[in-house]
């Protein structure tokens, strides 16, 4: 029809008003139990297995993300007891050499890739619409594509490692070690590729968070409002965006040369063995406060509940997780110091690998002094804090005796460093997780996890991970290198390494009675209110497990810490159509309602893009016509994916 | 003599950061004190503000928390605490860089005048050792093994046949990586006469842990007369055994690989065997010298070292026994 | 929990092609077990009958080397160090015949390879029975026959970290084999 005609236009606007207004939304009309009802039947998906495969609902996915990031984390501590009990004594013989190296790269890729950043991903999928207000993450169907990207990668690895075809070149992969002269056969690229699987899921998982974090907030929580685990989560889903790339492309130059026989990491043809280290590391460092700054988020969480107000100078904190965010793309040399780069250059690192200590400096800080300012209780979680505290910081200054060069060279590649790692991860991130998860474990279970046997698995942890970890110290300044599936007598080895032993399995037992904690606190514990433990964001202001739906009515959010803030009912926001599934989107800064966008339905094409995704890359380990042939079905299920429907609904604007 | 030197391993700290072995590791250790008091002052700030947090009492609606109201103000001594908190931190840093930066200043001068030069060669798994001189017959090459003289600098060139490796003597230096396709090279000045420890520190395939190299410092008259007797062509079996043993070894499958000075075996794949029994391990410190280690090696060098590049040389009991003897002369 | 029940049909069948494959090609063989008798020479074919094919049994040692990643990256070092490049360069021959291409005097097949490594050949190629051990001659005749593209792709190094010697081994054409008579066509 013309455009051009005004009365035309008219009467179509007309005519979409009246539409308009015959559909049903939330609001005074409509509210209570009757709402719940319409709601829950709008927003739930389909029933049964193929409904379970086609699920968007960001709750399902955070789930499915925690429980496979946890079994990760048990598969990959098993295999570190394994390796303990080898080093337990000198020259072992439990594990011979070859499967020892098999046994620490699943070890490190598995932590790294299959559970650290995962399981923080996970977290926040689940918990940042609840936080912020909103009914579900932007990009749904990219959500749930990325869990099964992440499914499938994990999956593929372990089952190289269960048909004894595991990669066993370490978890970052030296070139030309892990090149096509020194690593024949596959092992190799079914690294590569996992690494490929992950990152993808990972670039998706971020994007989506990103745009919720942005756009989906709740009217009012402008950024100055936005609670610290948001920041924190905005700031590492931006470090992921610039930093996974740098890894797909340097895994992606491996693979191509080990199936076409490229040169980029053969100097002979004028490719370089350090290019890998350099393009590995520009990832692999800000990848480790990928890890972190979601713990930091964590603490900012728990501090704040359990000291019984808001984190102190939350300015100084944003400021700080920004700064670091950015600081950590300036450090990755320091991995490189015994490569013999130019000594000025590695002087500027040095600098920078100090200097990003201070912004976790000053938030270590600010937790400290909310505590100082407010009345701790000392519930599991904010034990877990004070054990963070406690750890971490060992490890940070660890690091800052690491970070000059002199003293690298001694301490580089040896039991040092794996202390140093392994303090700031397990006591910067697995620390704060443990925590979170007692803390959350309310809100997504509806029942209270045991507090006796949390503190008992606290206690049993931090003691035991001290046992194992410290002498690791020693081990490296008496001369331990890294990877060494034996060491010789008679160098005062012994000792640490059998403390070390000892402490492992005290540390597994602690993450054993935490999961049996979960398990049966999750049939038989205690029902859990709204708000067990009183505290201040938006998450505690629905039912415990949330509603499909998550909010009844959008909250208006008016402060920082709006259950404190709000004598009585949350103000509301009203108007979200009731029987379709729309969600309210608000501007970048000051979260000015700005559309009411419609979600989209549960649909079974993620799941159908990522098995092609999966088979593509898959078969792209074995031959380089799988990249052409593997492309073809891949981008037909996202051309269905994407494929515009004719009923379609577009954004609408919020009027008034 | 067959030298047991690493039975002699009740030496703690040969393989070790604890030492004052060399003007590297002084330096390191002096650095290491300064870095870890610093560090364990701001540890134990940190500690007492934590603890100081937990245990304090507040006297009641003191608090400033949401029970009280107060929880969006704060006490004003926390806002000045910030500031001299991230002005320690910063200068704490500050100064540790700048220590850093100093000592790193005083190795590389330290690096500048070498008066030995050696070129070490890493392969999977052992270390190709050889002694540079101007004089081109006087070049030594040897096997995972280094004699330093006490007091002299030494620049070590770094290079590798194969993958990334790893050259740390512990007590000595710190470490340096071996790249393909790159001359790195490190410094060391021993000031202390003894047998120390090194091994390879980068990770580096099957047999990583077990590439490991010996370095023996020693008086400048001792370390000339080692390089003299080391240049001397192999000595000739005497017995009969060893006889046998000599035509086995520079006639079949050892001469492939090995070179033995003064014979016809010349291959330059394996480790020079030409000081053979000199030497205080076997393999790159895989087994310690003695004759029950050689003939165990000689016999299933992969079942030593599971990966190794020496094959199992289907060898008769008779022929083992002959190689072995010959092998143990190579003095 | 739930994700342990899902299954998916099209990924355990990929899971279950690459396990029969992958097995044989990625064994690490140490040291295969002792054997008894060393490679046969009656496994050449009888080069003084000409145009007929060998139809001798396939050496049961073979099945360890053909397409084993290890031995073929193994066989790939020793030809460089043994100095097979001498003559043979990097499978373009030389002074001796190509090794890339579909022509082979003594037989194609890795037995009849490594019996001609070991036992040497009339023309110049050097007896290396009593030089090399039984093993590292399989490893070699692995390799060879990698330079004609014969063993299946998964299982080759695309490339030695070496100067470009031609066309990476995964993308190596598989010549067919042509055994050929002592008339040299």
């Amino acid at each position: 029809m013309s455009r051009d005609d005004p009365k035309a236009v008219e009467a179509e606007n007309r005519l979409l008003e009246a539409e308009r207004k015959k559909l049903a939304r939330d609001g005074p009309k409509l509210r209570g139990a009757k709402l719940e009802a319409r709601l829950e039947k709008t927003w739930r998906r389909p029933p049964g297995f193929l409904g379970w495969l086609a699920t968007v609902d960001h709750k399902e996915i955070g789930r499915r993300y925690i429980i496979t990031a946890l079994i990760f984390l048990a598969m990959g501590g098993v295999l570190a007891l394994i390796m303990r009990l080898q080093l337990a004594r000198p020259d072992n013989n439990l594990v011979g050499a070859a499967r020892y190296n098999e046994l620490f790269t699943m070890h490190g890729s598995t932590m790294m890739f299959l559970f650290a950043v995962p399981v923080m991903e996970g977290i926040a999928i689940y918990i940042i619409p609840l936080m912020l207000g909103t009914r579900s993450t932007g990009f749904p169907r990219l959500n749930a594509y990325s869990y099964y990207m992440y499914l499938f990668g994990g999956l593929m690895l372990w089952g190289a490692f269960a048909l004894n075809i595991a990669p066993d070149i370490g978890w970052f992969a030296y070139t030309p070690l892990s090149g096509p002269q020194f690593s024949p056969g596959k092992r190799a690229d079914i690294w590569a590729q996992m690494i490929t699987f992950t990152e993808v899921a990972a670039l998706a998982a971020a994007v989506v968070l990103v745009a919720t974090i942005l756009k989906c907030r709740a009217p009012g929580m402008t950024l100055a409002r936005m609670p610290l685990f948001a920041w924190a989560m905005l700031v590492v889903a931006v470090m992921i965006i610039f930093a996974m790339p740098s890894v797909a492309l340097c895994s992606g130059m491996l693979i191509s040369d080990r199936l076409v026989g490229t040169q980029f990491y053969n100097h002979f043809e004028h490719g370089d063995a350090l290019l890998w280290q350099h393009l590995f590391w520009f990832f692999g460092h800000p990848e480790v406060y990928i890890i972190f700054l979601p713990a930091t988020g964590f603490v900012s969480v728990m501090v704040e509940t359990f000291c019984r107000r808001p984190v102190f100078a939350y300015p100084v904190v944003v400021l700080a997780l920004i700064s670091t965010g950015i600081l950590a793309f300036g450090l990755w040399v320091h991995h490189m110091f015994a490569t013999g780069l130019p000594r000025v250059g590695y002087s500027f690192y040095t600098a920078a690998s100090m200097t990003v200590a201070i912004p976790t400096g000053l938030q270590i800080y600010c937790w400290l002094a909310t505590m100082w300012d407010g009345r701790p209780r000392f519930q599991v979680p904010m034990l877990y804090v004070v054990g963070f505290i406690v750890t971490f910081v060992i490890g940070g200054l660890s690091g800052v005796i690491i970070a000059a060069v002199p003293l690298d060279l001694e301490l580089h590649d040896t039991y040092f460093i794996v202390a140093h790692f392994h303090y700031v991860l397990i006591g910067g991130a697995v620390f704060p997780l443990l925590g979170i998860l007692t803390y959350w474990f309310p809100k997504i279970t509806g029942r209270m996890m045991s507090a006796t046997f949390g503190k008992i698995g606290f206690w049993i942890l931090f003691v035991g991970f001290q046992l194992t970890f410290f002498p690791m110290h020693f081990a490296g300044l008496l001369g331990m290198p890294r990877r060494v599936y034996t060491y010789p007598a008679g160098q005062g080895l012994e000792l640490p390494n059998m403390l070390s032993t000892i402490g492992a399995f005290a540390v597994a037992s602690a993450v054993l009675l935490f999961v049996i904690n979960g398990v049966v606190s999750f049939f038989r514990g205690a029902p859990a209110p709204d708000n067990p433990w009183d505290a201040s964001t938006l998450e505690w202001s629905v039912s415990s497990p949330p509603p499909v739906y998550n909010f009844e009515h959008i909250p208006v959010v008016e402060s920082r810490t709006p259950l404190w803030d709000e004598k009585g009912d949350l103000p509301v926001a009203t108007g979200l159509r009731v029987d379709d599934k729309e969600m309210l989107l608000t501007t970048v800064v000051a979260a000015t309602p700005d559309l009411r966008e419609p979600v989209a339905e549960p649909s079974m094409w993620p799941f159908i893009a990522s098995c092609a995704t999966g088979i593509f890359f898959v078969s792209s380990i074995f031959s380089p016509w799988a990249i052409v042939f593997g492309a073809i079905p891949t981008a037909l299920a996202m051309a269905a994916w994407f494929w515009p429907s004719e009923t379609q609904r577009h954004p609408e604007p919020v009027i008034g | 003599m067959l030298a047991l030197p690493l039975c002699a391993c009740s030496i703690q700290h040969y393989q070790s950061t604890f030492s004052d072995a060399a003007v590297e590791v002084r330096q390191f250790n002096t650095l290491f004190a300064i870095f870890l008091i610093v560090c364990a002052v701001m540890y134990s700030l940190v500690i007492a503000f934590l603890v100081g947090g937990i245990v304090r009492r507040r006297r009641a609606g003191e608090a400033y928390v949401v029970e009280t109201g107060k929880h969006h103000e704060t006490n004003p001594l926390m806002r000045i605490g910030i500031m001299v908190w991230g002005a320690t931190v910063g200068m704490g840093l500050i100064a540790l860089a700048i220590a850093s930066f100093f000592a790193d200043r005083s190795m590389a001068r330290a690096a500048a005048n070498e008066k030995l030069s050696i070129t070490v060669t890493a392969n999977q798994w052992w270390w190709d050792v050889q002694y540079n001189s101007a004089d081109v017959s006087k070049t030594l090459r040897t096997a995972n093994e280094i004699h330093l003289p006490v007091g002299v600098p030494v620049r070590i060139i770094l290079l590798s046949n194969d993958v990334i490796h790893s050259f740390w003597v512990p007590s000595l230096a710190g470490k340096q990586d071996l790249i393909p396709g790159r001359e790195n090279d490190i410094s060391i000045t021993p000031t202390k006469v003894g047998l120390y420890r090194g091994q390879c520190a980068e990770y580096c395939g099957t047999q990583h842990a077990n590439m490991a190299l010996v370095v023996q410092v020693e008086p400048y008259g001792d370390f000339l007369k080692w390089w003299q007797d080391s240049l001397k062509p192999a000595m000739k079996p005497t017995t009969l055994l060893a006889q046998a043993g000599y035509q086995y070894v520079t006639t079949r499958e050892c001469a492939m690989c090995h070179t033995i000075a003064g014979t016809s075996a010349g291959g330059t794949v394996g480790p020079d065997l030409s000081h053979f029994a000199s030497a205080r391990s076997i393999a790159a410190g895989t087994l310690p010298m003695n004759e029950a280690n050689i003939l165990r090696w000689v016999d299933d060098p992969q079942s030593v070292k599971p990966g190794t590049k020496m094959p199992k040389v289907p060898l008769r009991p008779a022929e083992l026994n002959a190689v072995t003897a010959y092998l143990e002369t190579l003095k | 929990m739930s994700s342990r029940c899902r299954t998916n049909n099209s990924f355990l069948a990929v899971a279950t092609m690459l396990a029969l494959v992958a097995c044989h090609r990625e064994e690490r063989h140490n040291e295969p077990n002792p054997f008894g008798a060393s490679i046969k020479a009656g496994e050449s074919p009888p080069t003084i009958i000409p145009g007929t094919a060998p139809n001798s049994p396939l050496d049961p040692r073979a099945a360890d080397y053909d397409n084993n990643a290890p031995a073929i990256a193994e066989g790939q070092f020793l030809y460089t160090r043994m100095n097979c490049v001498g003559c043979h360069a990097h499978g373009g021959g030389g002074m001796g015949p190509a090794l890339m291409d579909d022509k082979w005097r003594y037989g194609g097949r890795i037995d009849q390879i490594a019996a001609t490594i070991a036992e040497g050949r009339p023309n110049g190629m050097p007896a290396w029975r009593g030089k090399l051990t039984e093993a590292q001659i399989w490893k070699l005749s692995a390799y060879v026959r990698s330079l004609s593209g014969q063993p299946s792709k998964d299982a080759v190094s695309s490339r030695a970290d070496a100067m470009s010697a031609g066309t990476p081994a995964t993308l190596t054409r598989r010549e067919p084999v042509k055994n050929a008579d002592t008339a040299g066509r």
